[in-house]
């Protein structure tokens, strides 16, 4: 039994980090499917500013609404389209997007609505579900564990995770099982004896037991104290080049609320990292592969009284990989002028940040279009294909 | 599992069984061990905000005369270690007090007003904070400890309050700064109705411009009220209206005590208590009775621990619950027989051993995932990561405890430590086991002293 509290997080980035820095405690969750086709997708935790991140510099009302953080092509900002422009942080993803290896889709959001919890916003977003409250569906389960569970052929059973908290994109009945390069466990043959016998009355630790043994022998992963964007990638690509074939990972430090022209660096450049270490790393798997990066909600379009901003709702999702027609800014562009706010103070969403996720899960993992609008996205409707991958 | 009523007043509502200490009955023992702790002294001195603002500032003082020195590396060092040595003190604190019911209802609030990682600098306010909001009024009135939350610098910091200005305030018209909402929020969406309360973005909203003003004093480290910054007029929060002008900090305590009396926070902190205490899904109806003494009580505590106390499903189920890495080392170290004399000697080596095991138990001190505290559920503790590194726990500690009680047998201690929790199997594997060390960790590494 799951309570509402286990599937609560919020990664401590964003702070400061003394010496005696914690770890971030992130997982990479895994999963094998036939064929040569790749995804990752990277959860941004923490609500990343999509006005701020891909900023609408051709929008007169944008520096009205954001005196301090609103920049210029040239002055903060690199143009992409005329219209729009990537900040600066950001930078050293251009050649991706000169390459068509990286677009944007702009005021997209979750079914979650008018709260603005991190910790439901996350939950929806990893869970896949399609109420404006927050509400899980019945299974309490992901939507990547259930797509899963729909491939042909699909070996969850190979899943496996990477770090110290729980992901809940990949949690449901397909097993996975979750393994933390920290920390291995070796046990002599009369320590694992004792042990076996000392939780044999306790499923859960009986459990847990096995899968620790299991995983710290034989397993051949890094050994990492930090889980930064870079390693993340990292190891995730080494897996993807072997039998892995899909991949899940977070990156937090988004919640911006203060000085996010600074705050926003952090974050920023872990996810740079972790997309052009995936590109190295990949090597010629890169052409086969599709990057999909979505936050739980944007943030608010004024900035706030500390040159930051507040939990908001249309957001900002992020496509790269060789698989991606990149290049572009997708989206309906709602406007940010008088009345083209959401409850006047959020950046107006105008589609659903799910439709994305299942026309990539159905172009790169053959999904049947009826299973992504019932059982993996209940209640979504696919509509045309935006046209996302190459 | 059935077990007696005084293993469930120790294990389940203390920190465990301690061999030098009489162990609670039952529900009355647990009301005296409250009582008593809000009077007891702090075993560690606890030094003042003041006095801990007077030392960072000498440090900034020290790098504005000569720069990143060696005399301010130095201070800045001994300042860091003084934390840690403070982190370890206030779980020493907890082994050692014969209140075990009061120490874990302090462990409970604070993590329900979770203040996280900011800064080395922030991180000094946490014990004031645990003394001053939490210890100070855990037995009175919630409303009263929501306000010295609300107000304390540890809190205002964390959640950018200091940062929030009424946007037409006098400094808000001046510098053209405006609201943060983030305190707001999360007092209403985690300190008091939770997330399902009837609140709105505009309840948000105003709630934060009725608290502008907040903010904290540098010059002390103490709570001010800045009018300069609070916004002008009367607030609407829940259909009531709040203050007026001219701005005063006493305005918002109006809402914290409609909030404490709130009949959702009376569900969702009563729902909380259940799940800490008693089980990760709770008895609906243990919940409900906690819920009618806060709102019968308008949020009167010791009204409240009665009816966690009081009802049947308290007492039943033992080990739904898994402690926690801290609860654990603490459980630990009571089992141990910890003395005042070896927590006042402690030195600098043990003290770091529990600083890296709390962390490789994924409770890093002072560093909870966010306000919203840390999770509650088994699974979360219980993965095979985790399972590792407290059998990597119980195995070190074993090895130690086995060197510092040269005559402290296995069996015994198993007998000790868990009473009639002991379960036939761990009984059997600890008489197994072919060295004194194996037997002890044995003990530790076993559910039921992983359960409560």
């Amino acid at each position: 039994m799951m309570s509402r509290t286990t599937l609560s997080r919020r990664a401590f980035l964003g702070t400061a980090c003394s010496a005696a820095a914690s770890p971030l405690f992130t997982p990479v969750v895994l999963a094998e499917t036939p064929g040569e086709n790749r995804l990752v997708v990277i959860i941004l935790r923490g609500g990343m500013d999509a006005l701020g991140v891909v900023q609408p510099y051709g929008d007169r009302a944008l520096r009205g609404l954001r005196p301090a953080l609103a920049a210029r092509p040239g002055d903060g900002l690199l143009d992409l389209d005329g219209f729009f422009g990537l900040a600066d942080p950001f930078q050293r993803l251009m050649p991706l997007w000169s390459a068509g290896e990286l677009g944007f889709v702009h005021a997209v959001s979750t079914p979650y609505r008018n709260k603005r919890s991190h910790f439901d916003g996350q939950d929806l977003l990893e869970n896949g579900g399609n109420a404006a409250n927050g509400a899980l569906t019945a299974g309490r389960d992901g939507w990547l564990n259930r797509a899963l569970a729909r491939i042909p052929g699909a070996r969850a059973e190979y899943a496996m995770a990477v770090g110290q908290e729980r992901l809940l994109l990949l949690e449901g009945e397909a097993p996975a099982a979750s393994w933390s390069p920290t920390n291995e466990l070796s046990l002599q043959e009369d320590d694992r004896r004792l042990l076996s016998l000392l939780y044999a009355g306790d499923p859960l630790f009986a459990a847990a037991l096995k899968e620790a043994d299991m995983l710290s022998s034989g397993s051949d992963m890094e050994r990492q104290r930090n889980e930064t964007g870079a390693t993340l990638a990292g190891f995730a690509a080494d897996q993807l080049n072997k039998q892995s074939r899909i991949a899940a990972f977070s990156i937090g430090g988004w919640d911006t609320h203060r000085n996010q022209g600074r705050a926003i660096n952090r974050p920023a450049s872990s996810f740079v990292e972790a997309l052009l270490t995936l590109k190295q790393r990949l090597g010629a798997n890169w052409q086969h592969t599709t990057v999909l990066a979505m936050t739980e909600f944007g943030r608010t379009a004024r900035e706030n009284g500390s040159k930051g901003t507040d939990h908001g709702t249309g957001g900002l999702m992020v496509l790269a990989g060789g698989a991606v027609r990149g290049g572009r800014v997708l989206g309906d562009w709602p406007g940010l002028g008088d009345g083209a706010l959401y409850q006047e103070r959020d950046l107006m969403p105008t589609d659903d940040v799910r439709r994305y996720a299942a026309w990539a899960l159905a172009g790169m993992m053959n999904l049947d279009r009826s299973d992504l609008e019932t059982s993996i996205f209940p209640g979504l409707d696919m509509g045309g294909d935006p046209g996302m991958l190459a | 599992m059935t077990v007696s009523a005084s293993t469930i007043a120790a294990i389940r509502f203390g920190y465990g069984y301690h061999p030098d200490q009489p162990p609670p009955r039952g529900a009355d023992d647990l009301l005296t061990q409250i009582r008593r702790g809000t009077r007891a002294r702090p075993i560690f001195p606890v030094e003042p905000i003041a006095k801990r603002a007077d030392e960072v500032r000498r440090m900034f003082a020290i790098r504005k005369a000569s720069g990143r020195s060696d005399e301010f590396r130095q201070m800045r060092r001994k300042i860091r270690h003084k934390t840690v040595r403070e982190g370890v003190d206030g779980l020493l604190h907890r082994a050692l007090s014969p209140n075990g019911m009061f120490e874990r209802l302090t462990a409970f609030w604070l993590d329900h007003f979770s203040v996280g990682f900011r800064n080395a600098v922030h991180t000094r306010t946490l014990v004031p904070f645990e003394h001053d909001a939490i210890r100070a009024h855990l037995n009175g009135r919630f409303a009263d400890m929501l306000t010295a939350v609300a107000q304390h610098p540890a809190m205002l910091v964390f959640l950018d309050q200091g940062a929030s200005i009424g946007p037409n305030s006098r400094a808000g018209s001046r510098r053209g700064r405006g609201l943060n909402e983030n305190l707001a929020r999360e007092i209403l969406e985690l300190h008091t109705m939770g997330v399902d309360g009837p609140y709105t973005q505009k309840d948000v909203r105003e709630f934060a411009e009725l608290l502008t003003g907040y903010g904290v004093k540098l010059r002390d480290g103490a709570f001010q009220f800045f009018p300069t910054r609070a916004e002008p007029g009367a607030e609407t929060v829940l259909g009531t209206t709040y203050g007026g002008d001219p701005p005063r900090a006493e305005h918002a305590h109006a809402l914290f005590e409609d909030l404490a009396m709130h009949s959702a926070t009376a569900d969702h902190i009563a729902h909380k208590l259940a799940v800490h205490f008693v089980a990760d899904d709770p008895d609906p109806d243990l919940v409900r009775h906690i819920a009618a003494a806060w709102k019968r009580s308008r949020g009167n505590l010791p009204r409240v621990y009665e009816a966690l106390l009081d009802h049947p499903a308290a007492w039943d189920a033992f080990g739904a619950k898994v402690k926690r890495p801290e609860e654990l080392i603490v459980s630990t170290l009571r089992a141990g027989g910890l003395t005042r004399a070896e927590a006042k000697a402690i030195d600098r080596r043990p003290r770091s051993h529990i600083i890296r095991d709390l962390k490789r138990m994924n409770q890093p001190l002072h560093q909870p995932p966010g306000p919203q505290g840390w999770p509650e559920d088994a699974e979360a503790w219980i993965t095979p990561q985790g399972l590792a590194a407290r059998l990597d726990f119980a195995g070190t500690t074993g090895q130690r405890l086995a060197k510092a009680r040269q005559d402290l047998d296995p069996r015994r201690f198993a007998q000790t430590a868990l009473q009639d929790a002991l379960r036939p199997e761990t009984a059997f594997a600890v008489g197994g086991a072919p060295e004194r060390w194996e037997g002890l960790a044995l003990v530790l590494a076993s559910p039921e002293f992983n359960r409560r």
